[in-house]
């Protein structure tokens, strides 16, 4: 895609937003594998204003988690290659020495991940989990420590938190284990919280809870989050904004209303529709007729053109530029060329 | 926990009793007839009857089981039929040797194969893994005994640094240098399979440690690479802790040809001179110590598990 074209910064952020938190150009990932590189993500850029949910949607396989943890610096280095520059509270991401990407982790940016049973040691108790963290980034004696790991999972709203200190992961429900990994997260009081489908681990009844304290805990600190799902309904309800992956590239972005309310591209049209059913609510993406496209052997032109039900011929020439389109940004040639019915008011 | 030790406990000892029969079988299953190394060929046949009913054994075979453990369970093991001593005795000294040999030689093995596989498991799939795993693989496939004797042509005969036989003066226990020099030999030639073993569990524990994803949670949160070093250790000690117990109990008893090479006045040696002189009583007696010992280790290390893994701890 075209820097120069969007003059510096991502498109469809012509609206005016407050001093932008983090700030992604033209990241590509690209992981070495026998079947050649496979091209994760293709040229991702995107702005998040300070306190602002953006929400990453798409199938599985999109390159959301990946997107997520480029910007953590948590691919395995050897064998991936990573372009694009990442800023986030002013600091190249890219560029971070050691000690300052120690930092970085956890201090500014923290990352909700989405199975706590895995991402939590299992031989330690919550307690020295959040208190090693916070002893890694603030200056504080262990039961300084320990103190503020009682005041994290107290905020989180754990039932009997004193004696949750001294448990361990195993011995919680799946709804508490992911209440102590956002109290974990948010004990460093970081600007910005990348949560990789929080709940998909949970029961339907327990990810509705969780997913309201995780917004409610987000609003009242002011932190900016990116929130991958693969739930619309979860997208409508928690996200400012929307950017909707497919095969490595955002194809559609814009405010959620926007984008949900009036999708614009054949790929979120038809992510909407299999969904829909009067509903967005708890509905998963699925029955999308075919399948995404061979990360190492993208094709040339449109990635969905192969799904699309309006591909036209000159789809195959040149991947479609994200472009503003109708009060929102949309990669897809056809819908470029059609006037919208309905002007959106922005 | 208790209800956890309780269970062990109940586990094993089915497990020691059915090995008890099994070595007490044993002089049926081996071949030829037990009173052949005792009598002379041209023997009477009152003579015959009179031994047998010397060593019980004109009765019957339960029988004769029911007697033998309940001796065996009050430290009597009977008589060694070659030299007539107690064969309780004669395993008390040889069990000290071996203890000491098999402990030095697992520290020894489990030191190396923790540190190699530790970097092997770092650098997984680099050549440094490849050449590790290499030498790991030949410390598990060397003939023992070629390895000790390639050992005593260097170190004792041709550098005259180490002496190559026995145990050295004065009992087991005594601690000096000159003592130790007798040790170093055999426990290094013993050392080389739990090495390997040790080395390949490691480095396949480790490797798969670092891919788990709350490995990749503590990356996240800012933690250096000594915290997660910390982590992982604790995270693959039981496994880790199991593979070294298991290896004691195969060095007490998988130790006769290295006993025999060096001369090491050990359990090792004894099943050796037991075996070569048809001396059923000593046999029985050293396999079945040998065995109550193995399984009395795997409990030890059950007992252990939890204290490391707090998933055992509380279920
Ligand atoms: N470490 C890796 N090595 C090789 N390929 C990877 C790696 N991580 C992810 N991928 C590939 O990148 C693509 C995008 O994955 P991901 O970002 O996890 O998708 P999702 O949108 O479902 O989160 C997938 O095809 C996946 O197989
Ligand atoms: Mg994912």
């Amino acid at each position: 895609m075209n820097g120069t074209a969007m003059n510096g910064t991502a498109v469809g952020d012509d609206v005016k937003r407050p001093a932008m938190l983090a700030s992604v150009r033209e990241l590509s990932v690209r992981f070495a594998s026998p079947q050649g590189a496979v091209h994760a993500v293709n040229g991702v850029s995107f702005d998040l204003a300070a306190g602002e949910v953006l929400g990453l949607i798409g199938e599985s396989g999109s390159g959301k988690s990946v997107t997520l943890r480029a910007l953590m610096r948590l691919l395995p280095e050897s064998r991936t290659r990573i372009d694009g520059s990442i800023i986030v509270g002013g600091r190249n991401v890219m560029s971070l020495s050691r000690g300052l990407l120690n930092e970085y982790r956890g201090g500014t940016t923290a990352m909700i991940f989405q199975d706590p049973s895995l991402a939590l040691d299992p031989v330690y108790t919550i307690g020295q989990q959040i208190a090693e963290a916070i002893r890694q980034h603030l200056d504080v004696s262990r039961s300084e420590a320990r103190a503020r790991a009682l005041e994290a999972l107290e905020m989180v709203r754990i039932p009997s938190a004193r004696e949750r200190l001294d448990s361990y992961p195993h011995e919680m429900s799946g709804g508490m284990r992911q209440r102590a990994m956002i109290a974990l997260a948010l004990a460093m009081k970081p600007r910005l919280i990348l949560a990789d489908e929080p709940t998909t681990a949970l029961d339907a009844t327990v990810q509705i809870q969780v997913l309201l304290l995780l917004r409610e805990l987000q609003q009242q600190m002011g932190t900016s989050a990116i929130f991958v799902t693969h739930d619309l309904g979860v997208a409508a309800e928690i996200c400012d904004r929307i950017a909707v992956m497919y095969a490595g590239r955002i194809v559609e972005t814009g405010t959620a209303t926007e984008v949900l309310r009036s999708p614009r591209h054949p790929y979120t049209q038809a992510l909407m529709a299999s969904t829909i059913h009067g509903s967005m609510r708890g509905q998963r993406i699925e029955g999308l007729a075919g399948s995404p496209p061979d990360l190492a052997r993208l094709p040339a032109g449109c990635a969905f053109r192969a799904r699309c039900t309006r591909a036209q011929a000159g789809c195959a020439d040149a991947v479609p530029e994200l472009l503003p389109h109708a009060g929102h940004a949309v990669a897809c040639h056809v819908a470029q060329a059609t006037q919208p019915l309905r002007a959106v008011p922005a | 926990m208790f209800a956890y030790f309780l269970k062990r406990l109940a586990f094993v000892l089915p497990i020691a009793l059915a090995v008890s029969a099994l070595c007490f079988s044993l002089v049926y299953l081996a071949p030829g007839d037990p009173l052949s190394a005792v009598l002379p060929s041209d023997a009477s046949q009152e003579t015959i009857e009179q031994v047998k009913a010397d060593y019980g054994l004109d009765r019957p075979i339960p029988v004769q089981y029911v007697i033998w453990l309940g001796k065996a369970l009050q430290g009597d093991l009977g008589k060694s039929i070659s030299n007539g001593r107690a064969v309780a005795a004669e395993i008390g000294n040889a069990i000290g040797n071996s203890l000491m040999l098999a402990v030095l030689a697992a520290s020894l093995g489990f030191t190396l194969g923790a540190l190699l596989g530790i970097v092997a498991g770092y650098a997984h799939g680099s050549w440094l893994d490849r050449l590790l795993s290499t030498v790991a693989i030949a410390g598990v496939s060397v003939p023992h005994y070629w390895l000790g004797i390639v050992l005593v042509a260097v170190f004792s005969v041709k550098l005259n640094m180490l002496p190559a036989m026995g145990n050295g003066p004065g009992g087991p226990w005594v601690w000096s240098w000159e003592h130790f020099s007798y040790l170093i030999l055999p426990a290094v030639t013993l050392s080389a399979i739990p090495a390997g073993i040790v080395m390949r569990s490691v480095r396949a524990l480790v490797a798969d440690t670092l891919k788990s994803e709350f490995v990749t949670g503590l990356v996240a949160k800012g933690m250096g690479h000594a915290t997660v070093f910390r982590h992982l250790a604790r995270n693959i000690a039981p496994t880790a802790l199991a593979v070294v117990g298991v290896q004691l109990g195969y060095l007490m008893a998988g130790s006769i040809l290295v006993e025999t090479v060096f001369a090491w006045p050990g359990t090792g040696l004894l099943l050796n001179n037991a075996i070569q002189q048809r001396d059923i009583p000593l046999l029985q007696g050293t396999i079945l110590v040998l065995a109550m010992f193995f399984v009395l280790l795997n409990l030890i290390v059950d007992m252990l598990q939890p204290l490391f893994d707090p998933r055992i701890r509380r279920s």
